[in-house]
C-alpha cells in the first residue's frame, strides 16, 4: 500500500496537460497541511485527495483514478478547506502549504449525501439485474455516504446501449459520466476510441459511430467503470461475485505473466480480472488474458488416447503408459527427442526434462519459435530494463518486433513514457499500429549491421540518447540469421552505451510464458526444432515428446512415434499416437519466469476435467511405467530438487539483473525485411483458439482488415 | 443512437476554401492544429449546405490527425452544428421570454401554418424549423434567424409574408419589420427631438 502512495505521487500518472497539478520537482519543498487536525508533510505534486489518503482519511471518488487524468467532475471527493466559501473537489486540488482541510464535518457529509443524491437521479435502481451488483462504487458509496431515502420522483433518463464490439456490453442508463473510460482509452490503450457525444443530461459514451472497439486493452473498462454501465460480455449474468472462489495466479497468454486473479465457481473458471503489480502490469490485463477462459472448456482432452489402426482411440491411463512403453521399445537415447510449448511452468518442464534425460535423451527443446536464444548468458534472453524500466528510457529502438500484438501490456508501458517521459520510438521491421508515434527505418534486418558501423541516423539516436533501449523480437531471432542478429544487437548494446553500471538497455522480447523458465532449465539443443523436425522427417529421430507443444508444422513427426501431452485437441495432436490429457494453466499451481526473469508463483484455482492430470504427475507415473522412476514422490520434493538446481527460483517477485557477457553468434546479417512472429494476436495459443470469445474478435478484425485494406 | 447522415460522396473542402482552412490551421501555434477543429467542421457546414455530413466529420478527423470520435465529441456538443441536411432556409425561432411575451407564439403559429414544423424540414427541402433560445435581439422581440439574417418585430402576418417571400424565390428586408430604424423607437425618435429639429433647421 505504502508503495502504490509513493507511486501514484510520480507526475507520470497524470497528463502531461494537466493544469491541476504541479510538475514533481525534487528541490520543491514539500506542502506541510493539517487534514482532520493531523499535520501531515506529502510530496510535491500531490493533490489534497493524496494527502488526505496518507493522512488516513478515505475520500470516496468515482471519476478520480490513480492510473488516469484527473477529470474533476462527479464531485464525490468534496472536502472543506478553511477559508474556503464553498467545498473543494479533493482531487483536482493540487496539496499547498498551510491547507487546512476537512473530511470529517457535517459541511462534508452534506456535500457528498448531495453529490450521491444527484448521481441517483439518472442512475437506474436496477442493482438486482446489473452485473456489477455486489462490486460496484456507487452501490458501496451510496450505503457508505448516501441519505438513504430519494426525494425525485421525476422520470428518469434513458439511454440506449451502445455497440462497443464482442467485449463489453454497455448498459449506459447507468454510466454516471465520470469519463474513466474515456480517459483509459486516450491515455493507456492509446487508441482513442471512446468519447462522450452530447452534453449536460443528454451526454453518452460511445464509440466512433458504434464500431466494435479495436484496442487490446479494451477489457480493462469493465474494471474501471464504477458503474455497470461497462461490463464484461461474455460474463454477462454467469455470476455473482460473492459465489465467486478468487485464486491469485499467472497469466500464460505472453511473456508478461501479468498477475491475475482467477475467479471460479465449483470446477469452472467464471471471469479472470488482473492483480495489480506495480511492476509488470499496473492494474491492466490484455484482453486474450481476460476473455479467453472460456477455451478451458472447449476441446479439451480429458481422457487419453491411443492411436489404432490410424485413429485415435479412448484409452484408460494404464493402456496409454503400455503403448508408449512399447512405442519407445529398442529406442536408445539419441533417437527420442522432447519438445516443450508455450504454456508451461517449470515444474511441468523440469519433470519432463527429467523424464526425457532418464531415457537417455538428450535433444529437448523448447524455442517453439526458431528463436536463435543463446542459454551460455542470461542477459541474452531477458528483458533486462525491466517492463517498469521503460519509463526510464528516452530512446527505444524496436528490432523484429510488434510488442502491441507480442506484449500489450509492454506496450501500454511505452505508450505511457512517450506520453509522460518524452519518450522516442523507432523501429526496425514492419510497419504497425503500435497507438504511439513510431519512426520507422525501414524492415531490412541489415539496418542492424549499419548501425554497428556507425553508417545509420539510428546511430547517432542511440549515440545521444541517455538511456537508449532496444527490443528484439522473435521476428528477427527466429530468422535463419538469428544468431547473427542476436550478436549485432549485443553488440550495438555494448558500442552505443546501452550497458551501463546502472542500466542495461539490451532487451529481448519473448512471446511465450514458458520460453525463459525453459531457457533457464536449459531445454536447447543444437539445430533447434527445426533439426529436430528434419531429424524426424529423415527418421533419425523416432520418437518425440511433446508437451504441449502447437504451433509447429506437426506432419514431420507422421511418421515418428509422438506422445503429445497437454490440454487441447491442438495442432500437437494431430499426428500423436498417444495423447495424455493434462491440466492447463488454471487447474495446477506452478512458478513462472516472466520476460524480466522475475520468477511468480500461480496457484491452481480449479481442477482439470476428466481423468486429465497436472503435468508432472503424469511424468512422474510415466517414469514408473518406463522403469526410470524419478526421484520425487510429491510436489514438494519437486520443488526442492528445482530450487536446489535453480537457486534462483526461490527469490520470487524480484527483478533479476543478469550478468552481462558476450553472447550470439557473429555473422553476416542478409539483407531483405523481418517478419513477425504473431499473425493473429487473438489465436496464439490452443486455448485462446478454442475459445468462442477470441474467434470472434479474431473475425471481426479480420474483416476490418479486409475493409480498409490494412492489416495488423 | 447518434445519426449521422452520410451525403454519399466523399468530402472535400472546395477550392475556394483550401485556402481559408490554411488559414485557420494557421492560427494555432504548432503541435495544437487540433484547435482548429472548431471553425473547420463550420466551414465544412457552410460550405455543405449547412449542415455536417460524416464525410466531412472523417475528412477533419484525418486533416487534423484526431481520432475521429473527438472530431464527433466536438460536433455533437453544439448544437448549432447540424448533423443531417437542413432545409435550404434554416429558420431558427427565438422561444425565449422577452420573444415570448412579446408574441412569438403567434410566430410559431404562422411557421407551422405555412407547413414547418419544429425540427423537421419541410418536404420541398426549402425550410427547416429549429426552436432556440435567446439570439440577443430581444429589444426587437419576437424575432427569427433565417441562415444568416435577423427578422425582428415580427408578427403572424410579417412572418407569413418573409415565407412567402422565400418561397417565392425574393429575398425579404432583413431586420425590423415595423417602421423603425435598428432598434431606435417604433415611428422616430423619441428623445433628443429638439436638437433633431435644430440640426435640420441649420442645414
Ligand atoms: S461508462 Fe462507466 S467509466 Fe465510462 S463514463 Fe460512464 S460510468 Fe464512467
Ligand atoms: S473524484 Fe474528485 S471530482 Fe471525481
Ligand atoms: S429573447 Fe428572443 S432574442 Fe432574446
Amino acid at each position: 500500500m505504502c508503495i502504490m502512495v509513493a507511486r501514484s505521487r510520480l507526475p507520470s500518472k497524470f497528463d502531461g496537460e494537466s493544469p491541476s497539478v504541479g510538475r514533481c520537482n525534487r528541490e520543491e519543498p514539500m506542502p506541510k497541511l493539517t487534514i482532520d487536525g493531523k499535520e501531515i508533510e506529502v510530496a510535491p505534486g500531490s493533490t489534497v485527495l493524496q494527502a488526505c489518503e496518507e493522512a488516513g482519511a478515505e475520500i470516496p471518488r468515482f471519476c478520480y483514478h490513480e492510473r488516469l487524468s484527473i477529470a474533476g467532475n462527479c464531485r464525490m471527493c468534496l472536502v472543506e478547506m478553511e477559508r474556503s466559501p464553498k467545498p473543494i473537489a479533493s482531487c483536482a486540488m493540487p496539496a499547498g502549504d498551510g491547507m487546512v482541510i476537512h473530511t470529517n464535518t457535517p459541511q462534508v457529509k452534506k456535500a457528498r449525501e448531495g453529490v450521491l443524491e444527484f448521481l441517483l437521479i439518472n442512475h437506474p435502481l436496477d442493482c438486482p439485474i446489473c452485473d456489477q451488483g455486489g462490486e460496484c462504487d456507487l452501490q458501496d458509496e451510496t450505503m457508505a455516504y448516501g441519505r438513504g431515502k430519494n426525494r425525485f420522483d421525476e422520470n428518469k433518463r434513458a439511454v440506449t446501449e451502445k455497440n462497443m464490439g464482442p467485449l463489453v456490453k454497455t448498459i449506459m442508463t447507468r454510466c454516471i459520466h465520470c469519463t474513466r473510460c474515456i480517459r483509459f482509452s486516450e491515455e493507456v490503450a492509446g487508441t482513442t476510441e471512446l468519447g462522450a457525444i452530447y452534453r449536460g443530461e443528454n451526454m453518452q459514451i460511445t464509440t466512433f459511430l458504434e464500431q466494435a472497439m479495436e484496442s487490446e486493452l479494451q477489457g480493462n473498462v469493465i474494471d474501471l467503470c464504477p458503474v455497470g454501465a461497462l461490463t464484461s460480455k461474455p460474463y454477462a449474468f454467469n455470476a455473482r461475485p460473492w459465489e465467486l472462489a478468487k485464486t491469485e495466479s499467472i497469466d500464460v497468454m505472453d511473456a508478461v505473466g501479468s498477475n491475475i486473479r482467477i475467479d471460479t465457481r465449483g470446477r469452472q473458471v467464471m471471469r479472470i480480472l488482473p492483480r495489480n503489480h506495480d511492476d509488470v502490469n499496473e492494474e491492466w490485463i490484455s484482453d486474450k488474458t481476460r476473455f479467453a477462459y472460456d477455451g478451458l472448456l472447449k476441446s479439451r482432452l480429458d481422457r487419453p488416447y491411443v492411436k489404432k489402426d490410424g485413429t485415435l482411440v479412448e484409452a484408460s491411463w494404464v493402456e496409454a503408459f503400455a503403448a508408449i512403453n512399447t512405442g519407445l521399445a529398442g529406442l536408445d537415447g539419441t533417437q527420442i527427442a522432447g519438445l516443450v510449448g508455450d504454456l508451461n511452468e517449470l515444474e511441468g518442464m523440469y519433470a519432463f526434462r527429467e523424464l526425457l534425460k532418464g531415457l537417455g535423451a538428450t535433444r529437448i527443446e523448447a524455442r517453439q519459435s526458431g528463436a536463435a536464444y543463446d542459454v551460455s548468458n542470461r542477459a541474452s534472453y531477458l528483458f533486462n530494463s525491466g517492463i517498469a524500466g521503460i519509463e526510464e528510457a528516452d530512446f527505444c529502438l524496436l528490432v523484429g518486433t510488434n510488442p502491441r500484438h507480442e506484449a500489450t501490456i509492454v506496450n501500454a508501458r511505452i505508450l505511457k513514457s512517450t506520453r509522460h517521459r518524452g519518450l522516442k520510438v523507432s523501429n526496425i521491421g514492419p510497419a504497425h499500429d503500435l497507438t504511439y508515434p513510431v519512426e520507422q527505418a525501414g524492415d531490412d534486418a541489415a539496418i542492424l549491421a549499419d548501425i554497428l558501423a556507425g553508417k545509420h541516423s539510428l546511430a547517432d539516436r542511440l549515440q545521444a540518447a541517455k538511456r537508449p533501449m532496444i527490443i528484439v523480437g522473435e521476428g528477427a531471432l527466429a530468422r535463419q540469421d538469428g544468431a547473427h542478429i542476436l550478436k549485432a544487437v549485443h553488440d550495438i548494446a555494448e558500442t552505443f552505451g546501452l550497458i551501463t553500471e546502472d542500466w542495461n538497455g539490451f532487451n529481448v522480447l519473448p512471446t511465450a510464458a514458458s520460453r525463459v523458465g525453459a531457457l533457464d532449465l536449459g531445454l536447447v539443443a543444437p539445430g533447434g526444432v527445426r533439426g529436430i523436425l528434419d531429424d524426424a522427417k529423415a527418421g533419425t529421430v523416432k520418437a518425440a515428446f511433446l508437451l504441449g507443444v502447437d504451433e509447429i508444422d506437426s506432419s514431420a513427426l507422421q511418421d515418428c512415434f509422438t506422445v503429445y501431452i497437454g490440454s487441447h485437441g491442438d495442432h500437437g495432436v494431430r499426428h500423436a499416437d498417444v495423447v495424455l490429457p493434462a491440466a492447463a494453466y488454471t487447474e495446477k499451481s506452478g512458478l513462472y519466469i516472466n520476460m524480466e526473469g522475475r520468477v511468480q508463483m500461480g496457484e491452481r484455482a480449479n481442477f482439470p476435467p476428466g481423468d486429465a492430470r497436472e503435468d508432472w504427475t503424469i511424468f512422474r507415473a510415466l517414469s514408473d511405467v518406463l522403469g526410470k522412476t524419478l526421484p520425487f514422490d510429491s510436489f514438494d520434493a519437486l520443488r526442492a530438487a528445482l530450487y536446489k538446481e535453480l537457486p534462483h527460483l526461490m527469490d520470487i517477485d524480484s527483478l533479476p539483473k543478469a550478468a552481462w557477457g558476450d553472447f550470439g553468434e557473429p555473422g553476416d546479417i542478409a539483407r531483405g525485411p523481418i517478419a513477425l512472429p504473431i499473425h493473429d494476436f487473438y489465436q496464439t495459443n490452443p486455448i485462446a483458439r478454442a475459445s468462442d470469445t477470441m474467434a470472434e474478435c479474431s473475425a471481426l478484425k479480420r474483416s476490418k482488415g479486409e475493409a480498409t485494406g490494412t492489416h495488423g | 443512437m447518434l445519426e449521422v447522415t452520410k451525403s454519399g460522396g466523399p468530402f472535400r473542402f472546395s477550392d475556394e476554401n483550401q485556402d481559408e482552412v490554411k488559414a485557420i490551421i494557421a492560427k494555432y501555434p504548432e503541435g495544437r492544429q487540433r484547435s482548429a477543429v472548431m471553425p473547420l467542421l463550420y466551414l465544412a457546414q457552410r460550405q455543405n449546405e449547412g449542415w455536417v455530413s460524416r464525410e466531412a466529420i472523417e475528412h477533419i478527423a484525418e486533416l487534423l490527425s484526431v481520432p475521429k470520435i473527438q472530431v464527433i465529441e466536438v460536433a455533437t456538443f453544439y448544437t448549432m452544428y447540424n448533423l443531417k441536411p437542413i432545409g435550404r432556409h434554416h429558420v431558427q425561432l427565438c422561444g425565449t421570454t422577452p420573444c415570448w411575451l412579446r408574441g412569438s407564439d403567434e410566430v410559431m403559429r404562422a411557421c407551422t401554418d405555412m407547413g414547418l414544423e419544429k425540427g423537421k424540414s419541410t418536404e420541398d427541402g426549402l425550410f427547416h424549423l429549429t426552436e432556440v433560445e435567446c439570439l440577443g435581439a430581444c429589444c426587437n422581440a419576437p424575432m427569427v434567424q433565417i441562415n444568416d439574417d435577423f427578422y425582428e418585430d415580427l408578427t403572424y402576418e410579417s412572418t407569413k409574408a418573409i415565407l412567402e417571400a422565400l418561397k417565392r424565390g425574393e429575398t425579404p428586408k432583413p431586420g425590423p419589420q415595423k417602421d423603425r430604424q435598428f432598434s431606435a423607437p417604433e415611428g422616430g425618435p423619441t428623445v433628443l427631438r429638439d436638437m433633431m429639429s435644430a440640426d435640420a433647421a441649420k442645414e
